[in-house]
């Protein structure tokens, strides 16, 4: 009978992926017919023109979307296990602000010295951004027991880093800012292979760590006291805790800037769906999960007012800002009963 | 050390560096129960939580099964010692069967899965604790009591040589109170499951305890059978009472007596008379009694709330003495009741028959 209902949920998640893939690499300003983006991934003859749209530009992008929104909802998943609270996120935390003030220091500096910087000096960046944030985080953890009041102040930390990484972007002498302003707000364009196969080491690698942690996650879901009677290592646990969702929320943030919400809203979408909490399927659920989320909404950033793209954060925040409010209210519900 | 099963030596456990309690000296046999008792704010968690490695003891030692409980490994410790405590779970979307199943997380393999042996001992605790019917209800919508019920089920599926439970009756009604302490004592007797929890009531500490151990200021005041424990006096001491009175020795609990000049002079006997001598203290009519003999049911809840007591030893048929001193009280009453039938009553009832002979006379019966 559940068992059922996780097979099915798993095969629509699955279909939507599949779905999705196929919608982001024909839709476009230039609309490419199916049949030709499947002659051209079969590495059959095509048009020229359309080869090198979805070879070049959208196959990269579709993928990286998908990567990186399984990363991200993962990494909330985490924090939201750790910090027991419904809508601790990467973004509600300030830990994209964080990676993101850090890149774009490192950016500014070696492009003031003409340095190309790689994919992983910037994953390297955007983790240390990542620690120095959760760290503040952590320290305001043990000063407030109260969760609304660690979420404020994550959002804080998350307003004073963006300031700061403006008034960078804003003062850096370099035509290639223009890049660095629209990565600041989150966006998926400008992903090369590259980028793409370093992503999706780093991204599954650690998903699979965070899978072989599934058992300590479950006893860890009735609380610390309880985990460690099960003989959790608590603070090993925890360590790893961190650890994993920053790389997790690092990496996306080095290639598509902050991406707001996806963190909070998939892994609540996904436990409705599949009406469980366990980690060893709400690990995989959310992954692709958040792969879905990502992939809808890059596609309406590039569709919507196209050939004008909008910020992946846009469109991510107009679905997940609800949901967010959403599960506040139902929380307030809960407890009042 | 080889006959106790669980010990402590020079224990001093506490909150940072700062000793809350010093010295403790536990012993514990296989199959025995040791309840903590005293006052709100002496220690008794922090004694639990350091037994179950929450806290770090801040000196001495624990011996489990002769080996120090700070070495055992995480996963030995938890096939040994499982915990029922006070902090409230919410754990979302899980059933009550979800809930006691994590319980069996020690004995499962790299990803938690359980095998069908593992279900059947989920299936096997929850009925034991009669949590059955609530296997598939969302955890978070039944009753603390229920929950509280589940949580045992959870500890219990652990499969444990000792468990720790902190207040764990404090939810639950005077039905289930009971149905969970039996459940612990039969698991003691047939698991022979050692058992170590609080408990606030007193009478029931007294009932099921092997071992009590007495926290109070910074130290172990008393550890003992319930016998060694519970003395006259001892608990108004323990719990530094300053209203009410508790008695040892029947467990009878009464609040503050008026501490006036009797107004009322009740004549009582064979349990005939607390039930007024509560409504006198609620109504905060001072008033004295008599005359009773000491092993009478009216005895203890008289000598806690009535101003005075004339009392005549068991057994004895009762002497002049107390006669003359029960009158001089009925002169200064102004109203006499009794609460005894005395007519049925036998012949060592006679001089009792003489006092309210003599209220009548005055007008006061």
């Amino acid at each position: 009978m559940k068992n059922r209902r996780y097979m099915l949920s798993f095969f629509i998640l699955g279909m939507l992926v599949l779905a999705f893939l196929a919608l982001n690499l024909c839709a476009g300003s230039v609309p490419v017919p199916l049949g030709s983006v499947l002659d051209i991934l079969m590495g059959r003859e095509a048009d020229p023109v359309y080869q090198d749209i979805i070879l070049k530009i959208r196959f990269p992008r579709t993928l990286a979307a998908a990567v990186l929104g399984g990363g991200l909802a993962l990494s909330g998943y985490l924090l939201q296990t750790f910090f027991h609270n419904p809508i601790a996120g990467p973004f509600t935390l300030g830990i994209s602000s964080g990676a993101k003030l850090v890149v774009a220091l490192v950016m500014v500096s070696a492009l003031s010295k003409s340095i190309q910087v790689s994919s992983l000096a910037m994953i390297g960046a955007a983790f240390a951004g990542a620690l120095i944030s959760m760290g503040f985080v952590l320290l305001m953890s043990r000063a407030m027991d109260n969760m609304s009041m660690l979420i404020v102040s994550g959002v804080m930390i998350g307003y004073i880093c963006s300031a700061v990484t403006d008034f960078i972007v804003t003062f850096a002498d370099d035509s290639n800012i223009v890049n660095l302003h629209n990565w600041s707000k989150g966006s998926f364009s400008g992903i090369t292979w590259e980028n793409v196969a370093l992503m999706a080491v780093v991204t599954f690698v650690t998903a699979f760590f965070v899978f072989l942690m599934s058992k300590p996650i479950s006893a860890y879901q009735m609380g610390e006291v309880y985990a460690r009677n099960m003989g959790v290592n608590i603070r090993l646990f925890r360590v790893l805790l961190v650890f994993l969702s920053s790389v997790l929320s690092a990496c996306v943030t080095a290639f598509a800037g902050p991406v707001s919400f996806v963190g909070i809203a998939v892994p609540h979408l996904v436990k409705s769906l599949f009406q469980t909490t366990k980690p060893l399927l709400m690990i995989p659920g959310c992954f692709l999960g958040g792969a879905v989320f990502c992939l809808l909404c890059d596609l309406l950033a590039r569709v919507l007012l196209a050939p004008t793209e909008l910020s992946i954060s846009t469109v991510t925040a107009v679905f997940g800002a609800p949901i967010v409010i959403f599960i506040m209210i139902r929380r307030r519900k809960e407890r009042a009963e | 050390m080889e006959e106790f099963y669980f010990c402590t030596e020079g224990l001093t456990v506490g909150y940072h560096g700062v000793p809350l309690i010093k010295n403790i000296e536990i012993r514990l046999k296989k199959g025995e129960i040791l309840t903590l008792i005293g006052p709100n704010g002496a220690g008794k968690t922090t004694i639990l939580k350091s037994i179950i490695r929450q806290l770090e003891p801040l000196s001495g030692v624990a011996w489990l099964d002769g080996r120090e409980i700070q070495r055992l490994s995480g996963n030995a410790f938890s096939k040994k010692v499982s915990v029922v405590l006070t902090d409230r779970v919410r754990p979302e979307l899980m059933t009550c069967e979800d809930v006691a199943a994590a319980g069996r997380y020690p004995y499962t393999g790299r990803f938690g899965r359980l095998s069908e042996e593992d279900w059947r001992i989920v299936q096997e605790a929850m009925e034991l604790v009669h949590v059955g019917e609530l296997r598939d209800r969302d955890f978070t919508k039944i009753s603390d009591g229920q929950k509280q019920r589940v949580m045992l089920a959870r500890a219990i599926c652990q499969e444990p040589e000792i468990i720790v439970l902190d207040e764990p009756t404090s939810f639950l009604d005077i039905r289930y109170k009971l149905e969970f302490l039996s459940i612990l004592q039969r698991m003691s007797r047939s698991r022979n499951l050692s058992v170590i929890m609080s408990l606030h009531e007193l009478e029931l500490a007294g009932r099921i305890s092997d071992k009590l151990l007495c926290v109070k200021g910074d130290k172990v005041d008393r550890f003992g059978t319930p016998e060694e424990i519970f003395t006259p006096g001892y608990i108004a001491g323990l719990y530094e009472m300053t209203a009410g009175s508790y008695e040892e020795r029947t467990g009878n609990l009464e609040l503050e007596a008026v501490k006036k000049e009797p107004e009322i002079f009740v004549i009582a006997g064979n349990g005939s008379g607390t039930a007024l001598f509560r409504r006198l203290q609620r109504e905060g009519t001072a008033f004295a009694a008599g005359v009773l003999w000491e092993n009478d049911l009216d005895c203890p809840s008289a000598k806690a709330l009535a101003s005075e007591v004339v009392l005549e030893k068991a057994f004895c048929r009762i002497r002049p003495e107390q006669i003359q001193r029960a009158k001089e009280l009925i002169d200064s009453c102004k109203k006499v009741i009794c609460t005894l039938d005395l007519e049925e009553a036998g012949e060592w009832m006679e001089e009792l028959r003489e006092l309210a002979g003599y209220a009548r006379g005055m007008g006061k019966l």
